[in-house]
């Protein structure tokens, strides 16, 4: 019983919708019935190209995550380790954080346009800040314990990092990257429905609105939240084999 | 010359805006291969002297000289070992113990052979690739020892080493530690609150007392003392320096009284 109760509610979820769609006076139109979705999902695989489409979000949020994580990681790593940084940058970059994604939507398309360039780095942006946080975090709050160490064995900066500030803010850096992807995920779709149309889920989304196909835009749905379910389990999974060995 | 030379020590830290004197007027003298402990309770400023010999700190007045050099920082010539392990959780045994090589000069083919020496010296070979989670506390106090020692440093400052441990494994670890550092004729400065331990160990005691941090008494032990924990001259001295910071015992009553007489 207690391995199925996290499927209680999104069961009972999906009868209530079952009974609406069918009880009520909505028209299908409007709330398509879950049986409806479910085979538009199929269908959209089988004929639709909805394959396409998956790929073209998924290499699309993959090239935004892997830019953007890397320069967070290393921005947060500038922030955690070197003091003038912190002291320069770190206003700015807390400042930054106040800005909402969205409103770079109108600078980045200027620069990077609206196609494929400014939806990657819109994408980018959005993975960026978290990972920067989390390494930010890791690398400053590191016991001073560990840092007296290294004064001790005489090791030099770079020895520090490599055997202390590096494993140490672990940890955070992998939290951060996790809710990177995250950001990345939900950034995907936010660049696909505001940027130029191309092919993608967030395309299929617009597609569905426009000729009013709801089971279209239900389908889509389904699938992004299926996909970002399977994306965290993936990063949990990866940082607990990466960390086990550190508890017996 | 002494090896290492303490005079007219003071250091004073600010505890919210008020100044709380550590230690005063600090002066010691240690020679090459002898093994000093310092006694005293808590807050006597017996880690500070420590910090301030590894160069982790800086007195406020008067100077710490390693042969007639002052200390101006950390060096690979002095090892430590804190009372907590401090072994990098990430890392294995012997890869604890290799990072205190990273500045020695070595190769790695020597370093290898060199982690693998103090390993064995600690009785810890086997568990070269176990990690820190996974040892016991007394074995992962036996990898730092052989991290405070792999550098083969003039001196080995331990700080409170086996304070964390349970009486059985304390007992077994003093004996071992007595003869590791006979063995490699290290100069020892051992901070520690156990009397039994300090004149087990030792061949000079040195008492504190706090507030602020100050010695009152160096005594010599006898070798022949050490060598019984129950022989009478063993109690005799570890007695007399328990008088010496308040703790009344038969024993350190006779001895008050025969240092009266």
């Amino acid at each position: 019983m207690k391995r199925f109760s996290p499927l209680l509610v999104p069961l009972g979820a999906l009868a209530i919708w079952e009974a609406v769609s069918r009880l009520s006076r909505v028209s299908h139109e409007l709330l398509p019935p879950p049986e409806k979705v479910a085979f538009r999902l199929w269908d959209g695989f089988a004929h639709g190209g909805m394959t396409g489409d998956l790929a073209a979000s998924l290499l699309r949020e993959l090239s935004g995550f892997v830019i953007g994580a890397t320069g967070g990681v290393a921005l947060g790593l500038l922030l955690g380790l070197s003091r003038p940084a912190n002291r320069l940058l770190g206003p700015l970059f807390l400042g930054y954080r106040q800005v909402a994604l969205f409103a770079w939507v109108p600078l980045l398309s200027m620069w990077f346009g609206g196609g494929e360039q400014g939806k990657v780095a819109f994408i980018a942006l959005a993975a960026m800040a978290p990972a920067a946080v989390n390494t930010w975090r890791g690398t400053s709050t590191l016991p001073h314990s560990y840092i007296e160490l290294s004064r001790v064995l005489m090791f030099r900066p770079l020895d520090y990092v490599r055997f202390v500030a590096l494993p140490g803010a672990l940890p955070a850096i992998l939290t951060g990257l996790r809710s990177s992807l995250i950001a990345a995920w939900l950034a995907t779709v936010g660049a696909e429905l505001f940027l130029d149309v191309a092919p993608g889920l967030g395309g299929r989304m617009n597609e569905g609105r426009e000729t009013f196909q709801m089971d279209l835009v239900l389908a889509s749905v389904v699938l992004l939240g299926l996909l970002g379910l399977t994306f965290s389990r993936l990063a949990v999974a990866a940082e607990k084999s990466l960390l086990k060995r550190r508890a017996a | 010359m002494p090896a290492l030379d303490i005079t007219g020590v003071d250091r004073t830290f600010h505890v919210a805006g008020k100044p709380v004197p550590a230690l005063r007027d600090i002066s010691l003298s240690v020679h090459e291969g002898e093994f000093v402990a310092i006694v005293g309770a808590s807050g006597c400023g017996k880690s500070t002297l420590l910090r301030l010999i590894l160069g982790l700190d800086r007195p406020d007045r008067g100077e710490v000289r390693i042969d007639g050099q002052p200390v101006r920082g950390p060096g690979l010539d002095r090892g430590i070992v804190f009372q907590e392990h401090r072994l990098l959780p990430w890392l294995t045994a012997e890869t604890n113990v290799a990072a205190a090589l990273r500045r020695s000069g070595l190769d790695s083919a020597q370093r290898r052979q060199r982690v693998a020496e103090y390993l064995d010296l600690v009785g810890l070979t086997a568990f070269a690739k176990a990690w820190p989670a996974q040892l016991s506390g007394g074995m992962a106090q036996r990898v730092a020892i052989a991290r405070a020692l792999v550098n083969r440093p003039r001196f080995l400052l331990l700080d409170e080493p086996l304070g964390a441990l349970d009486a059985l494994t304390r007992l077994r670890l003093q004996a071992e530690l007595a003869r590791i550092v006979r063995h490699g004729g290290t100069t020892a400065l051992l901070v520690t609150h156990d009397v039994d331990e300090a004149v087990f160990l030792a061949d000079r005691l040195v008492v504190m007392q706090p507030h602020p941090g100050r010695i009152s008494d160096v005594l010599t032990v006898d070798p022949a003392a050490r060598r019984d924990r129950s022989s009478a001259a063993f109690l005799r001295v570890r007695d007399k320096v328990l008088g010496m910071l308040g703790v009344e015992t038969e024993g350190a009553r006779a001895a008050a009284y025969e240092t009266a007489a």
